[in-house]
């Protein structure tokens, strides 16, 4: 009986003291960046590479420039599991740290964070996800989603469907489906696809799937072979696509007419479908591989010193990819907040200012090591996205191949959709502020 | 020492069945209650907003599970659903009728949750045990759908997700995003006790009697002239009612928006956890449940890193996720193994051993 | 009128007008309540013999499917690797036994459910610790499992039959067959139903319960290292799958806590039922209706047999 209490007094005390050493740590001289990633759950197959990509760049800087402008960066992960709840968490433990941006990683906890962005002073940068209508900034001073929305992917396939159709003519009576995630983020595309297929005068199906039947997608590809649609648009994630892949094989559906959005385009989700998956197309808007010399230092730097978790025969997978473009971003934004501000320790209101002046040259691309991996960037005050330009992809049964040319979304029939939504949210949140912050870039 | 009732006589068959019958209970619980207070003007804003805020909603989620399982042994796998018919209730109400001041609407919404509990709680007349709670799932999964797919629920917003909007009470922000964590968490810990109280009283009465007695033995309370049905049905109702009210709260104060994907089945899971943990049948209990199974990932989140980093072992943040998730599971067993009714009955031997020290006989 | 019409009406029509859809749909429900019913199948077995609820047959399922493809990683052939995850699920076994069941003997049913709450969540941790958390191709060819698909026609549309769901099919009755023998006609077996039975009588004629016990779960986790494998050759093996677990639940209440045909028949009933219903009347609400159609069906039989279909009616006593 004395040793049970023991324990139990043992235990609880260490619960207790666990629980009461809630203090954050003291603030360590560098520039803090927070990573929300997720490398448990059901979406942890789309999430590892993402998280290591994002890691290995911001490490590099450090290793190879000592980080940005001579300030180190403090990188500090924080495990998410893809849940909106979780997130929060994460975003309340790393807010207390004065953190310069916050990636979210998952449409949902960015839904949440959005609100708070302003009151809390920390920029979100949601990269090509999010809320669509966070592009205008007027209404969304804090939110960042270059460089691309949801709703212009979704353009850039039905263009794509056009010229694959030979004109947007031809899409009259067609059957488009969008097989998606029921959730915030599989949902996002639905507006814009509606509107164009009132427009363009094709039939819009929609296959949601629950996260629960993510790898039970039976009763989904029956519905497909039901409608017959001629394209189907895949907005999943996690488990999700690889399912997905290997059910269109299964039922005989034309491989080459399945397009995935750009989260749609892990190596590891095409691989699913096996030999019959080459063909199977999906958005992008970097290079895929590891033939880049800021790869080739990320694996100097960083590899070769044994500092990085990620399997050094799969660096180069398009979502590693992803991940390093995303830190990009983060580094660029960084650079510019120091040039704009003077600052070398960059705040979070610094660090708005430096995302809404970012302007990523050719030229720039090249010093950064990424001739030829990504298109220049460019955000204004107005615009938080910049519509910029993606090209389609295809999986050629050992890894992604550059199909098309940069393709531009449909930017004139997006734009105003979104200022609308955007105005649409404001006015559905009674005292949301209008925008009070200075502009750099005009 | 401190701790002796001597010389406290009850002299009333009131004095006797008083919720707290000793002098120093009722001392402690004024302290403690003046000490939550005051922790409004000296907590940080991490400890309010990240811990002491979604404790206090997770301990009024479980106390209105504990109503369900604890009291009238109908064991609840929906929890996650009731309290996302509270949170959606309360942002069609508070969108629908902005003028009417946003704590009404949270106490309100509870009523709606309670009339979906009543509805799903239908066929607990004829079965029982594992197989109702398997049917409750059937209330968590329709719910978790509809919220999904009922575009009406969150007014038609895209994203599909709900944000809460500026609300103040005094000239104060409560709800939305300005709102400061101190506000919040005075709003969220008046109510919990509040609604703690009722929840005493409840138990202490005539219903809570009968709830027990059906949870212990359904055929022998039917004979002693309850009637199951009303009971149950009633037991269905004040459980969603609470938990509903969580719900709400935990959406409108703590999270700030929500997607469906919050009241999911996890949810309804962890606030199992803290009944049971907590210990069934104690309305303190589900505090100490929510206060263990809430805290200790964001303890562990803090005191593994510490411990490891010296050593010179990196732990990565999923490092520290895969062993909060194997802790959290070996504390369970544990728990469960060395005090099956939980942490409550810890308290109370806890308090039968301070009531002789330091001279124990 | 019209609602009607779409309700009572039209998905009739269309079920005539496509047949090779609707063999399709009822194909894949039998595949998905093949895979469902031996999910279920690992719930029976624990619930008959120990009264416990074994809310962690979901992970021991992808723990399992996990464990082979991770031995096989590391360079073993596969069959060995079956052999040592066999192993590892008797390990597993063995330490459920003595660490949790022992000493929670003759606790309340909740308790002991609660208890495989913690082993779910430690497995989950376990898990993504020792194999991290992407999903895994499982080694299908290696085990010799089909690959490919017969496309049959069928009124001229087609019916696609995958050869490894046909092996699911095949596997799973061999696996109730052995189980069933097992459970009538082996020495074991009779002592399983006689703690099944009742636990103090069973203890007084010298049977251990604690090796009783063993044995179980040991048989659990091997049908749970077959689930996995089946599954895990359709999708991935991925921790996702530990959700579609949940499945079971209403193949559970439908077929009866104690009834091995019932986990099967439900599982069929389950898995035809949702998907006819997803198909023909999901889109008149949307879709995505399976999620809960499932424990729909199943509260309907409950409400009439509130013990389930196979499951032993309950004589309450006061």
């Amino acid at each position: 009986m004395s040793f049970r209490n023991l324990t139990i007094g043992a235990v609880a005390a260490a619960v207790v003291a666990a629980s009461s050493a809630v203090t954050p740590a003291a603030a360590q001289e560098g520039i803090y960046v927070p990573l929300l990633t997720y490398r448990t759950g059901a979406f942890a197959g789309s999430g590892i590479p993402i998280a290591d990509g994002m890691h290995d760049y911001l490490r590099m800087l450090n290793e190879r420039d000592g980080g940005i402008g001579g300030v180190k960066l403090i990188i500090e992960e924080c495990e998410t599991g893809y849940d909106t709840t979780r997130g929060v968490e994460c975003y309340e433990s790393v807010r207390a740290k004065n953190p310069v941006v916050v990636n979210p990683y998952s449409t949902g906890i960015t839904l949440q964070l959005i609100p708070r962005a302003s009151v809390d002073q920390i920029p979100v940068l949601s990269m090509a996800y999010g809320l669509s209508a966070a592009a205008d900034g007027e209404v969304f001073p804090w939110v960042f989603n270059p460089p691309v929305t949801y709703w212009d992917g979704a353009s850039v396939f039905i263009k794509h469907v056009a010229e694959v159709e030979g004109g947007m003519e031809n899409l009259e009576g067609k059957t488009i489906g969008l097989l998606h995630l029921d959730a915030p983020y599989g949902r996002e595309p639905i507006p814009v696809l509606e509107a164009l297929a009132v427009e363009h005068g094709f039939d819009l199906k929609l296959y949601p799937v629950a996260a629960q039947d993510m790898q039970n997608q039976g009763s989904v590809w029956l519905n497909v072979r039901r409608d017959r649609p001629d394209w189907i648009y895949l907005q999943g994630w996690g488990a999700m696509n690889p399912t997905a892949v290997r059910e269109a094989v299964r039922n005989n559906f034309p491989i080459d007419r399945l397009v995935g959005v750009w989260w749609a385009g892990g190596d590891e989700d095409a691989r699913a479908g096996g030999e019959q998956a080459a063909g199977y197309k999906s958005l992008n808007f970097h290079g895929a591989g590891a033939d880049y010399k800021v790869i080739e230092d990320i694996i100097t730097h960083v590899h070769d010193k044994g500092l990085s978790q990620f399997p050094r025969d799969r660096v180069g997978d398009n979502l590693y990819n992803r991940g390093i473009y995303n830190s990009m971003l983060v580094a660029e934004a960084i650079r510019t907040a120091q040039e704009v501000t003077g600052n070398k320790v960059v705040t979070g209101p610094d660090v708005r200012r430096g995302l809404e002046s970012l302007n990523i040259t050719e030229e720039r691309l090249a010093e950064l090591g990424m001739e030829g991996f990504a298109a220049p960037v460019e955000v204004t005050c107005k615009d938080h996205s910049g519509h910029h330009n993606v090209y389609v992809a295809q999986w050629d049964g050992t890894k992604w191949t550059r199909l098309t040319d940069w393709t531009s979304p449909m930017t004139e029939y997006v734009r105003p959709l979104i200022q609308e939504a955007a105005a649409s949210y404001a006015a559905a949140n009674p005292g949301w502020p209008t925008r009070s912050e200075v502009c750099d870039s005009e | 020492m401190i701790y002796r009732e001597a010389g406290q006589y009850k002299t009333s068959y009131a004095a006797d069945m008083a919720v707290f019958p000793l002098r120093q209970d009722r001392i402690g619980i004024a302290v403690i209650i003046a000490l939550a207070y005051s922790m409004a003007y000296f907590g940080t804003d991490f400890l309010l907003q990240a811990v002491l805020i979604p404790f206090l909603i997770f301990a009024l989620a479980a106390i209105g599970l504990n109503l369900m399982v604890g009291y009238a042994g109908l064991l609840s796998l929906g929890t996650g659903g009731f309290m996302g018919v509270g949170a959606y209730a309360c942002y069609k109400l508070m969108t629908a009728f902005p003028d009417v001041n946003v704590i009404v609407w949270v106490l309100m919404s509870g009523f709606f949750s309670a009339g979906i509990g009543v509805f799903f709680g239908l066929p607990s007349l004829r079965i029982k045990g594992f197989y109702l709670a398997v049917a409750t799932l059937a209330a968590q999964f329709f719910l978790q759908w509809s919220f999904n797919r009922i575009p009406w629920l969150v007014n038609y917003n895209i994203s599909g997700a709900i944000e809460a909007p500026l609300r103040t009470l005094f000239g104060t922000a409560i709800v939305g995003p300005t709102a400061s964590a101190n506000a919040r968490y005075l709003v969220v810990l008046t109510l919990v006790i509040f609604l703690t109280w009722i929840a005493s009283n409840i138990v202490h009465g005539r219903i809570g009697r009968q709830w027990m007695a059906i949870r212990d033995m359904d055929i022998a309370a039917e004979l002693m002239g309850i009637k199951l049905l009303q009971a149950k049905l009633l037991s269905f109702a004040v459980s969603s009612y609470f938990c509903g009210v969580a719900g709400a709260m935990l959406v409108f104060f703590w999270l700030g928006g929500a997607e469906y994907n919050v009241f999911n089945i996890n949810q309804s899971f962890l606030i199992l956890f803290m009944v049971i943990i907590g210990g069934l049948g104690s309305l303190i209990g589900s505090f100490f449940g929510a206060a263990l199974i809430f805290m200790m990932p964001i303890g562990l989140g803090i005191v593994l890193p510490a411990i490891f980093e010296p050593l010179g072992i990196r732990v990565g943040a999923e490092t520290i996720e895969h062993l909060r998730f194997m802790i959290l599971g070996a504390l369970i067993i544990f728990f469960l193994i060395v005090e099956p009714h939980g942490l409550a009955r810890l308290w109370q031997i806890a308090k039968q051993k301070l009531r002789v020290w330091p001279f124990p006989y | 009128m019209n609602a009607l019409y779409q309700i009572f009406v039209e998905p009739f029509v269309f079920m005539g007008e496509a047949p090779d859809l609707l063999l399709q749909t009822i194909w894949e429900g039998f595949v998905s309540g093949i895979l469902y019913a031996l999910i279920a199948l690992g719930f029976v077995l624990i619930f008959k013999a120990s009264g416990v609820f074994n809310f962690a047959q979901g992970i021991m399922v992808v723990f399992a499917a996990l464990t082979l493809v991770g031995f096989h990683a590391m360079g073993i052939p596969a069959i060995i690797a079956l052999i040592l995850a066999i192993g590892v699920m008797f390990l597993l076994a063995l330490t459920v036994e003595r660490v949790v069941l022992r000493p929670l003997v003759n606790q309340p049913d909740i308790i002991l459910f609660m208890a495989t709450f913690g082993i779910t969540y430690f497995l989950i941790g376990l898990g993504e610790f020792i194999f991290g958390g992407e999903p895994k191709v499982m080694i299908a060819d290696e085990l010799y499992l089909p690959r490919g698909r017969t496309d049959l026609d069928v009124a001229g549309g087609f019916v696609s039959i995958q050869h490894i769901d046909l092996a699911a099919a095949v596997i799973a009755i061999v696996m109730i067959a052995v189980l069933g023998v097992f459970f009538s006609k082996t020495r074991i077996g009779r002592a399983l139903r006689a703690v099944a039975d009742s636990h103090k009588a069973a203890l007084s004629v010298g049977i251990s319960l604690n090796q009783i016990w063993v044995i179980v779960w040991f048989a659990a986790g091997i049908v749970a290292l077959v689930t996995g494998i089946m599954w895990g050759a359709r999708s991935d093996v991925s921790f996702a799958l530990q959700i579609i677990a949940l499945k079971a639940l209403p193949v559970l209440i439908l077929g009866g806590f104690t009834s091995i045909p019932g986990a099967i028949v439900g599982g069929l009933i389950i898995g035809i039922g949702e998907k006819i219903g997803e198909f023909y009347w999901g889109p008149l609400v949307g879709g995505g209706i399976e999620t809960w159609l499932a424990y729909v069906i199943a509260l309907l039989f409950l409400m009439f047999r509130p013990q389930g279909l196979f499951g032993e009616k309950i004589i309450e006593r006061v």
